[in-house]
């Protein structure tokens, strides 16, 4: 059984643990406090979900990791992930990082692709600089947990005007319900550097039968004039619960993208966050859900705007099959001040089943009067008349709905910056769109 | 086999009205018909209901297409039979691109294992598309979304140059058209009559059927073909108007099925 309690975790507990891994005094200190913040504050409360109906205790114990000397040592299902050739992986395995390893080219200017662990070791004063500085630990029970008890994780720096070609690709997947499975990602693109990053969270299939809680938190710091393309696709298993924030603060002319694809078979929540800082910074963000059997999904996208001529994109597309649920906000904030400020969204749902359910809430909250946005949303079934258009040319209604669903999805996942990635996407929606 | 369609006393209503009050048309390879009247008076209604558009209940009647009755089939099984219908409004599917779209309705007519192969296809579809004086980019847009009028019904000529069938209806295709859209339409069109096609060409003006020239020209009003004749009937109609067939009928409202 997994560590069933009210509290997952204690200060104590988690001090032990951060000092039997050998780690620095400010991290033993930090996930001292936030065991004990985790102990009384409460979980996040998104629209219309109520996730504190989930089973949100399992998050289980620290297993120490093993690492791998190979790659061909890592099971099917993560190495059918790895981008063919690739020097840039990092793999975590449950409790912590199994395979890393970094183009030396890379290394050799500067660029740090390690797992966060090891990270708050060899680059201390840089990653205390950052983390938990997008998102703070006191937010929630979920910010105050994954604080206390994060395991593995990732951090990417890249220097200043260094442009990072080829994607970093980091895999992450647990194997073991009772192992505590909490990455943090913790990615810093210094002035006019450009990177992307793509990581894929998965369970072996099989493997983690019993009940699981995945708590992590994404956070990205895009400085002046950087570029930070970030992807990841979900994909867990449905005894699982996966809740993950992501944040980035994006400074003057920072371009930020998020490309997310929500394909967990157990609940989830997922909030995706933009803080456009700067002048002139900007942010696009695609997000695609697909539901199935009695899953509930809170998609959450947000941009905040401050910077003056700063711009947002938020597209959100879910569909949603048997009696599966998707709850989609989006949230525009523009402030005072940020003039000249462009924010646009969209959500839509498509309903496969009748017991399917979606929900799209565009929020615009606007403090400035100098600024252009917009938002459309839609929820409904597959259009009847598309389904005859398709069909008065001889293809089979099968065929019509598929090629339908497909190209609801299309506008993200040919979005996906890896190509192995891309496939995989491609494999789990046909997996979880077959009827 | 020549090319044999045959409607019989068709009858069709939409939402439990009829619109179609017995409709009997004869059509063989080669031959072009043009149906034409007022608005309102059952023309498209007849065009979707032999396609089998969901909305529309077929009540009474036939139509056989080489021996086998069209009716008794699902929509993509009438497509297969070699019925074709170029749509007034032809849906927009985002994210399917016309390529892809276009792939799958030629490769469920080849059946699987048949399929066409990617480069042939491409050369295929590029030649015709080259026909309509297409902008090549078209094949990778999303299926009719943001396309205009015209460039919608050119897209449906080139579904029906790519898919070759046997029967095949043009619902209003000329309407939203200028003349140079027209003829190209019009161009592709003729490009295609063959012994073993036919056609079925609903319009409300005569200006497309000088253009293509019709072999018969039937008038339809209240949900019936009230009147045939050759292309000079067509002349007539596009002079003096309808108010002559009403009067020697004695039709007053020629509509059907309005409320």
């Amino acid at each position: 059984m997994s560590t069933q309690l009210s509290t997952p975790t204690d200060r104590q507990s988690a001090e032990a643990l951060a000092r039997s891994k050998g780690e620095p005094n400010w991290l033993v200190e930090l996930r001292g406090e936030a065991a004990e913040l985790a102990g009384t504050i409460g979980w996040p409360k998104p629209e219309k979900v109520r996730i504190e109906r989930w089973n949100l205790t399992a998050v289980g114990n620290y297993e120490q990791p093993t690492a791998v000397q190979a790659i061909s040592e890592l099971p099917e299902a993560v190495r059918e992930l790895v981008s063919e050739g690739t020097e840039n992986l990092l793999v975590q395995r449950n409790s912590g990082s199994v395979w890393k390893q970094l183009a030396g080219e890379l290394a050799g200017k500067g660029v740090i692709f390690t797992d966060l662990e090891t990270a708050c070791k060899e680059h201390g004063d840089l990653v205390q600089k950052y983390m938990f500085q997008a998102v703070a630990k006191d937010e929630d029970k979920l910010t105050a947990l994954n604080a206390a008890i994060w395991n593995g994780g990732v951090f990417v720096y890249v220097p200043k005007n260094v442009e990072v070609e080829l994607p970093l690709q980091a895999i992450l997947y647990n194997d073991n319900a009772e192992a505590a499975f909490a990455p943090h990602i913790l990615i810093v693109a210094d002035s006019h550097s450009r990177v992307t990053y793509v990581d894929c969270v998965i369970s072996e299939p099989g493997a983690a039968a019993g009940p699981f809680v995945q708590p992590s938190i994404v956070e990205v710091f895009v400085k002046p004039g950087a570029h930070v393309r970030f992807g990841s696709i979900h994909a867990m298993g449905e005894t699982g619960v996966d809740m993950t924030i992501r944040r980035a603060i994006i400074e003057n002319d920072g371009q930020m993208e998020w490309i997310i694809g929500d394909l967990n078979d157990g609940n989830t929540l997922s909030d995706t966050k933009s803080i456009l800082k700067g002048q002139g910074s900007t942010s696009d963000a695609k997000v695609i859900s697909v539901g199935k059997n009695a899953q509930q999904n809170s998609l959450t996208t947000q941009a905040v705007h401050f910077g003056k001529s700063s711009d947002s994109n938020m597209v959100t597309r879910a569909v949603m099959k048997d009696s599966a649920s998707a709850i989609i906000n989006g949230i525009t904030k523009i402030e005072h001040g940020a003039t000249k400020a462009n924010g646009v969204q969209t959500e839509k749902v498509l309903m496969l089943s009748p017991k399917a359910r979606g929900d799209a809430n565009p929020i615009l909250l606007i403090d400035e009067d100098d600024v252009t946005a917009g938002h459309a949303a839609s929820v409904g079934q597959v259009n009847p008349e598309q389904v005859y258009y398709l069909m008065s040319r001889g293809i089979s209604k099968q065929d019509a709905e598929r090629l339908i669903i497909y190209g609801f999805l299309a506008p993200v996942v040919s979005e996906i910056p890896v190509e192995a990635v891309r496939g995989q996407l491609q494999r789990l929606l046909e997996r979880k769109l077959e009827r | 086999m020549a090319t044999h369609f045959v409607i019989d006393g068709l009858k069709a209503a939409i939402d439990g009205k009829e619109i179609l009050k017995g409709i009997n048309l004869e059509i063989k390879g080669g031959e072009i018909h043009a149906i034409m009247g007022p608005n309102g008076t059952g023309k498209s209604t007849l065009a979707s209901a032999l396609m089998g558009h969901p909305k529309y209940e077929v009540t009474e009647g036939t139509a056989v297409l080489n021996g086998d009755d069209i009716l008794e089939m699902g929509v993509d099984e009438r497509a297969l039979a070699g019925l074709f219908l170029a749509m007034q409004y032809p849906s927009e599917i985002p994210g399917v691109t016309n390529s892809d779209f276009l792939r799958s309705a030629l490769n469920a007519r080849r059946g699987e294992g048949n399929e066409i192969s990617l480069i042939k296809f491409i050369r295929q579809m590029e030649g015709k598309m080259k026909e309509l004086e297409m902008n090549p980019e078209f094949a990778h847009r999303y299926l009719n979304e943001g396309f205009s009028g015209g460039e919608k019904k050119r897209n449906e000529i080139l579904q029906m140059m790519l898919l070759d069938p046997k029967i095949v209806v043009l619902d209003e295709i000329d309407s939203g058209l200028d003349i140079d859209a027209l003829r190209i339409v019009s161009n592709g069109v003729n490009a295609m009559r063959s012994e073993d096609r036919g056609f079925l060409i609903i319009t409300h003006y005569q200006r497309l059927l000088n253009y293509i020239t019709p072999d018969f020209v039937h008038v339809m009003m209240q949900g019936r073909i009230v009147k045939s004749g050759g292309p000079e009937l067509a002349e007539r109609l596009e002079n003096e108007g309808y108010d002559w067939v009403k009067e020697e009928l004695g039709i007053v409202d020629e509509t059907v099925g309005q409320a």
